[in-house]
């Protein structure tokens, strides 16, 4: 369909166009209905953890509430945006830009289907990490530029703990590279074709722990969330930016938390296949036939929503770690841990166990 | 507008910002800027990289110098209180000497990597591969097995490095007291309590 779009608009626009115009038109795909999930995923986060602590949540906006993050965005955009005296003017507003910017272009290489990708790179899995790892620059920049002590207090530890994490999350990702024998992500979830029991979760399952557990770390969420550590630094590195510059901030948290999600469901819950796959041998085939029409990306979607499930399960449940223990997690377990676990599949790969890793 | 060639306009794009950027680094006063403006470079040059399809290479310099090494780099420049007006006093005074050097370091430069060996006529540019190409598949197979010693030294001359750099700033005598759980965890009644057998004392005839 993309093709005979691509043909029709080069009918009357000159060469270069229509291609990137076919691009953009993807980008804005993908990039509206992450907008859309942010703002509802912030609203699923107050119900969810509203229910879980017997409240009822917000409930004015709208019917039940539905509309109480439009109403939020609305606020956010009317309001004045503040600059600081003496704050660093333009670093002070790149900061929020650079949050955000590598939040949304990793989307780039995420396969949502087979072959259904913007980019579909051989280095994906690489791409992912670099992009990932540049989330910690917006959080210096930010603290730094705004002159201010607790900011900069927060970007201090923020900044520490990203980078810390960041080693153990790499380190998972090169067993996944192992398991699979490919950076690019389409290839990993066809890796994972079979069954259930052929998603890398069960082979690789400390690193699908140790990843997910880094990942919450990385986007600063509880209880990893001593960048904001509202009760001893007031808010974090963004205490000192209001309206719409704020709001950036938060759209790149929730924008990080669903990719970190994604990631999660690609890597090792098998991304777009359907969990009844391989019910034949089990003789439950029916299932699987019966289930085939439902397209993979519900599927992803699926998986996806049960990994931001957590987090916010995570933020009613566990208390705040303390920083030391945050630092000891991270370079005293997950790295050797990790470690260890790459030394485990390499040994799975060369000795070919079924039923990952044969044939 | 067929012809236009693409890589060409990148190319020179992304040099620009990359000869920018880099003089950025040295002009700038404030030094957070500068090393903002030298992770400005660093992607400037890897976007080069990408145009010669090393995408290994390209995503590597990012993930390590932008990612990790600049990172520790802003964190002390942020940390440190620079009094710029005493950065800018010894300008003239250096003048001349660090003109010299900079002419002669020029001039090196100019005959180890200069158009006469490095010129577009020198080098024949490399050809395109096609789309399934891999340039991390390549670098693998290249460094796991012709360069497979050389490569596993730089291995273990990195892990050394590592553990000298943790031995280094392992701090033995602390100041900070704080208690040792598994001592704490492990003490038994008889090392804290000793129970005294005595006789009762009594004493006569003073208070009456």
């Amino acid at each position: 369909m993309i093709a005979t779009w691509q043909s029709w608009l080069g009918l009357w626009l000159p060469e270069p166009l229509p291609m990137i115009l076919i691009i953009l038109l993807k980008i804005v795909a993908i990039v509206l209905p992450i907008m859309g999930c942010v703002a509802y995923l912030t609203f699923a986060e107050r119900k969810i953890i509203g229910y879980m602590q017997m409240r009822i949540g917000p409930n004015r906006v709208g019917p039940r509430g539905w509309l109480q993050p439009i109403a939020d965005a609305l606020k956010l955009l009317s309001k004045e945006i503040i600059l600081p005296t003496k704050a660093n003017k333009a670093l002070y507003f790149l900061g929020p830009i650079i949050t955000l910017a590598p939040a949304l272009a990793a989307w780039a290489v995420i396969p949502f289907d087979n072959l259904v990708v913007l980019a579909d790179i051989n280095a994906g899995l690489l791409y992912i990490l670099a992009l990932t790892s540049l989330a910690v620059y917006g959080v210096l920049i930010a603290g730094w530029s705004s002159n201010s002590k607790y900011a900069f207090l927060s970007c201090m530890r923020a900044s520490a703990q990203i980078v810390s994490y960041e080693i153990a999350m790499g380190f998972a990702l090169v067993g996944v590279l192992i398991a699979a024998g490919s950076l690019n992500l389409s290839e990993i979830v066809l890796a994972q074709q079979g069954s259930l029991l052929n998603w890398f979760w069960l082979p690789l399952f400390p690193l699908f722990i140790i990843y997910f557990i880094s990942g919450v770390a990385e986007t600063n969420r509880a209880p990893f969330d001593v960048a904001e550590g509202e009760s001893e630094i007031v808010a974090g590195f963004h205490v000192e930016y209001s309206g719409m510059s704020f709001a950036l901030f938060f759209l790149a948290e929730y924008a990080n938390m669903i990719l970190i999600s994604v990631l999660s469901a690609i890597m090792f819950l098998g991304g777009w296949l359907s969990p009844f796959q391989g019910l034949d041998a089990i003789g439950l085939g029916v299932v699987e036939e019966y289930t085939n029409w439902i397209p993979g990306i519900l599927w992803l979607l699926l998986k996806t929503s049960f990994f931001l499930f957590l987090f916010l399960w995570f933020r009613a449940t566990f208390p705040r770690y303390r920083y030391d223990q945050i630092m000891r997690l991270g370079w005293k377990i997950f790295i050797p841990l990790t470690i260890i676990w790459i030394l485990v599949v390499g040994g799975m790969v060369v000795f070919e166990v079924p039923p990952w890793f044969d044939a | 507008m067929m012809g236009l060639p693409y890589d060409l306009i990148v190319f020179y794009l992304f040099a620009s910002i990359l000869v920018v950027a880099a003089s950025m680094v040295i002009f700038v006063r404030n030094p957070v800027h500068a090393a903002l403006f030298l992770v400005l470079s660093f992607f400037a040059s890897s976007a080069i990289w990408m145009l010669l399809e090393a995408e290994f290479l390209a995503i590597t310099l990012i993930l390590v110098y932008v990612g990790a090494v600049m990172v520790l780099f802003l964190f002390v420049v942020m940390m440190l209180d620079i009094d710029l007006a005493v950065l800018k006093e010894g300008f003239v005074k250096f003048l001349l000497i660090g003109g010299v050097i900079a002419v002669s370091m020029l001039g090196l430069m100019i005959s180890v990597v200069g158009p006469d060996k490095f010129g577009a006529d020198q080098i024949t540019p490399p050809a395109r591969h096609a789309a399934d190409y891999s340039n991390t598949e390549e670098l693998g197979r290249v460094l796991y097995t012709d360069y497979v010693y050389a490569f596993e030294i730089a291995a273990v001359i990195l892990l050394v490095a590592i553990i000298a750099a943790i031995m280094l700033s392992l701090r033995k005598s602390r100041s900070a007291k704080t208690p040792n759980i598994s001592k704490q965890v492990s003490v038994k009644k008889e090392d804290r309590l000793r129970i005294v057998k005595m006789d009762a004392v009594t004493d006569k005839g003073e208070r009456s």
